[in-house]
């Protein structure tokens, strides 16, 4: 294709991605960079049913004319990346300097907010990425090799816990290991500990929220496994089966190979998807336990206090997080593409 | 035929009859649009529905039940003209409307249309009316009073942590219960609401006063911190997600012998729903206890009043408040009683709303009225699961919380 034609074709996708990708992340780093203008605090009688106060308040008249002078409020450069809630360069310095052991010193990294985050999100994202792969080929496999009748019903029911919202479906689940709920009262039971709780402590609720993830994440893994094992060339597999192969072997050494394109996929999918885990922490109410980076903007987000600024910076660590996540991926697919290309 | 006719003509007179009563009642003159944003709970309800009443010849009543109402509230008000012309807030919300100068001063409305107004439900900052409050609402303690004689107590002897942490110890001894207390320890905003009313009952003051600079990390911080945690272990382990309904459940559920919960809940606790006799039969509602000596109660008074609109035209205000009153008349509390602990006059106290009496009684203070405030409410909020874990000491916690409300602090422009 002539250059100038292919120029012509992506321009409008070009245009919806400058619009709708690129402009909105300007505007996020420009908000990381500052912090709302100052506020003129003045002191006043705050009287109600309860009797009278003296308090602060906002002077909104003052306050106004600054926000005035200053529409974006102040420039703080990277104050908001380096601050406490987020890379805490200080708090991390202090840390190494005043810990003995790594031990020490990973204790006090993950009591700051962002690092206990970014743990989570972390192991989070290189559990589940795997399973998920794992599962969805091992599901799809079998649901291949079932009848024809049965494939279609099959089908239906493995792609359902893709289908519920991601919100609903947490719900649904923390309901259910509740101590009065079905998994919950059945753990309790096979243990023989009616105290047995799976929300009370930090590792049980990490598996839990691991668990869900699975389980979420495995039916698009599976359908997509699904779509390429109808592709597999029935005379390589008959072929190897001429030649002695078992059904394991012909998985490991014929389809699997074919499968390679199609892991790369999932993978990169996974990996994006996972490291923005937000819903299964606010269904879980696990945030005493497990946080994530996607979880932190959405608080700064919802609290009583909105703090955009620090919204914006944690948005920023993650689109490099997810970039730092995809670069090998797409290294090896790039040099795989060169190589095939030449 | 004629009888039809009859009929006809009676509905029709009937109709214009109610509207024009509607109309009179109200008296709002003139085309006018009001609408109303509020949280989601059976009161406002009540109220909302009762100032829809005004609707009518020219006046459109729309309202909006939001338990996300928070969140809405800021960018709906500050569009010109505002999306709504009357909000339904609390203590806390209303300061953040204020912090971006949404909220209308009502005197001149007052002056006009709130004959009928107590004046302890004027809200007032510097002389001026910003809101009317019609509800109270505070968390108190509840008890199980059956289970209390079980173990040779009596009301009397809950009127402090202390003596709570006393029944508690002797209720798990006896077997009765494992884990007999509960408070609304949801991390987030509840943990932080109730590391605020502990430390009211302190009665320190959290800032430097007239300053944003937060004063928490001292004798009385620890000595909230302690209180909390002894408490919290004689809660289920599941304490860190325990949110309103959840605790409201398990006291339903016959799971607990002594809470502290919001006082909008005993009318869902009494009534004849999700529970047992025996449950209802033996619930008791209590002031919130004071502790460490102190006599304040640890817990903080709310109230739920209602604020116009400054982007709204002066015509939609004065409707919008005209409404409002009607919503909060006293027709409208005779018919729903028992829904609140109502500031309005004609209220009949009942048992549901002794506890939040008692509590206001016993001088607890209301919550703090500063624009910094929510930022050190969620500090504490997200802060202290780590010490309530046992995994950190509350001097740490007490550090961890400063240097995360600091943050910001500085980030809003108060430091």
């Amino acid at each position: 294709m002539p250059h100038r034609t292919f120029f012509w074709f992506i321009i409008p996708s070009l245009a919806a991605m400058i619009l709708f990708i690129a402009l909105p992340v300007i505007s996020v780093l420009i908000q990381s960079l500052h912090v709302e203008h100052e506020q003129v605090l003045i002191s006043a009688e705050n009287c109600g049913p309860f009797g009278c106060k003296q308090v602060v308040i906002i002077d909104t008249a003052a306050t106004a004319q600054i926000r005035e002078d200053q529409p974006l409020g102040q420039f703080s450069g990277f104050d908001n990346y380096t601050n406490r809630s987020h890379l805490a360069f200080d708090e991390v310095s202090l840390a190494w300097s005043s810990s003995e052991s790594i031990s020490g010193f990973f204790e006090k990294l993950l009591n700051l907010p962002f690092y206990k985050a970014l743990a989570f999100t972390l192991t989070y994202t290189f559990v589940v990425t795997p399973f998920v792969i794992v599962l969805g080929l091992a599901i799809a496999l079998g649901v291949n090799a079932l009848p024809k009748f049965a494939k279609g019903p099959t089908i239906f029911v493995s792609l359902l816990p893709m289908i519920v919202t991601p919100l609903i479906g947490s719900l649904i689940l923390f309901w259910m290991i509740d101590g009065d709920g079905v998994i919950g009262a059945s753990i309790q039971y096979l243990f023989n500990d009616p105290n047995l709780s799976l929300k009370a402590s930090p590792s049980l609720t990490w598996m839990m929220l691991i668990v869900y993830g699975i389980w979420h994440s495995a039916p698009f893994s599976f359908i997509v496994f699904y779509a390429g094992l109808q592709s597999v060339p029935a005379d390589t597999l008959e072929a190897a089966t001429i030649d002695g192969a078992n059904r394991w072997q012909r998985i490991r050494y014929v389809v699997v190979p074919y499968m390679k394109p199609l892991v790369v996929f999932i993978m990169l999918m996974q990996l994006m998807d996972n490291f923005r885990v937000l819903e299964p922490i606010v269904s879980f109410a696990s945030e005493a336990s497990a946080t994530s980076l996607s979880w932190i903007i959405y608080k700064d987000l919802t609290q009583d206090t909105q703090l955009f600024g620090s919204a914006a910076a944690t948005s920023m660590l993650t689109i490099v997080g997810v970039a730092i996540l995809l670069f090998p991926v797409l290294i090896r697919t790039w040099r795989d593409f060169s190589r095939t290309a030449h | 035929m004629s009888t039809i006719k009859t009929i006809a003509l009676t509905a029709t007179a009937a109709a214009i009859l109610t509207s024009s009563v509607a109309f009179a009642e109200c008296g709002i003159e003139g085309n006018a649009n009001v609408s109303i944003l509020g949280n989601d709970f059976p009161a406002l309800h009540a109220v909302f529905s009762a100032a829809e009443e005004c609707a009518g010849s020219g006046v459109t009543v729309a309202k909006n039940h939001n338990k996300d109402f928070k969140n809405l509230m800021v960018p709906a008000l500050s569009a010109n003209p505002a999306e709504y012309t009357a909000v339904t807030v609390a203590n806390g919300t209303l300061v953040t409307l204020m912090n971006s100068d949404l909220v209308r001063s009502l005197d001149d409305l007052v002056a006009k249309h709130g004959s009928s107004l107590n004046k302890s439900q004027l809200v007032t900052v510097n002389g001026k009316v910003m809101a009317v409050a019609f509800m109270a609402n505070a968390q108190h303690l509840f008890y199980r009073s059956d289970i209390l004689s079980q173990v040779g107590m009596s009301a009397d002897e809950v009127q402090t942590y202390e003596q709570v942490l006393t029944a508690a110890k002797r209720i798990r001894d006896a077997g009765i219960m494992e884990y007999p207390v509960a408070l609304n320890t949801k991390a987030g905003w509840n943990l932080g609401e109730e590391f605020v009313n502990m430390y009211l009952g302190t009665g320190a003051d959290m800032f430097t006063p007239g300053t944003a600079k937060v004063s928490i990390n001292n004798a009385d911080g620890v000595a909230t911190l302690n209180m909390l945690k002894d408490l919290v272990s004689y809660s289920h382990p599941d304490f860190l997600t325990f949110d309103s309904n959840a605790t409201q459940a398990m006291w339903e559920g016959g799971k607990l012998a002594l809470a502290t919960m919001w006082g909008s809940r005993t009318v869902g606790v009494l009534d004849d729903e999700g529970s047992t006799e025996q449950v209802v039969m033996n619930t008791d509602f209590a002031s919130a206890p004071s502790f460490n000596g102190g006599s304040t109660p640890a817990s903080s008074l709310w109230w739920d009043g209602f604020v116009i609109s400054k982007n709204v035209s002066d015509a939609d205000a004065e409707a919008s408040f005209i409404a409002m009153m009607n919503g909060i008349s006293t027709e409208m509390v005779q018919a729903n009683n028992d829904a609140a602990t109502w500031l309005i006059e004609g209220y009949v106290p009942s048992k549901a709303a002794s506890g939040v009496s008692a509590t206001a009684m016993n001088g607890a203070s209301p919550y703090p009225m500063l624009p910094f405030m929510g930022a050190l409410h969620g500090a504490a909020g997200s802060e202290l699961s780590d010490f309530l874990q046992g995994n950190e000491s509350a001097e740490q916690a007490l550090a961890d919380m400063e240097a995360a409300y600091n943050v910001a602090a500085k980030e809003k422009g108060f430091l």
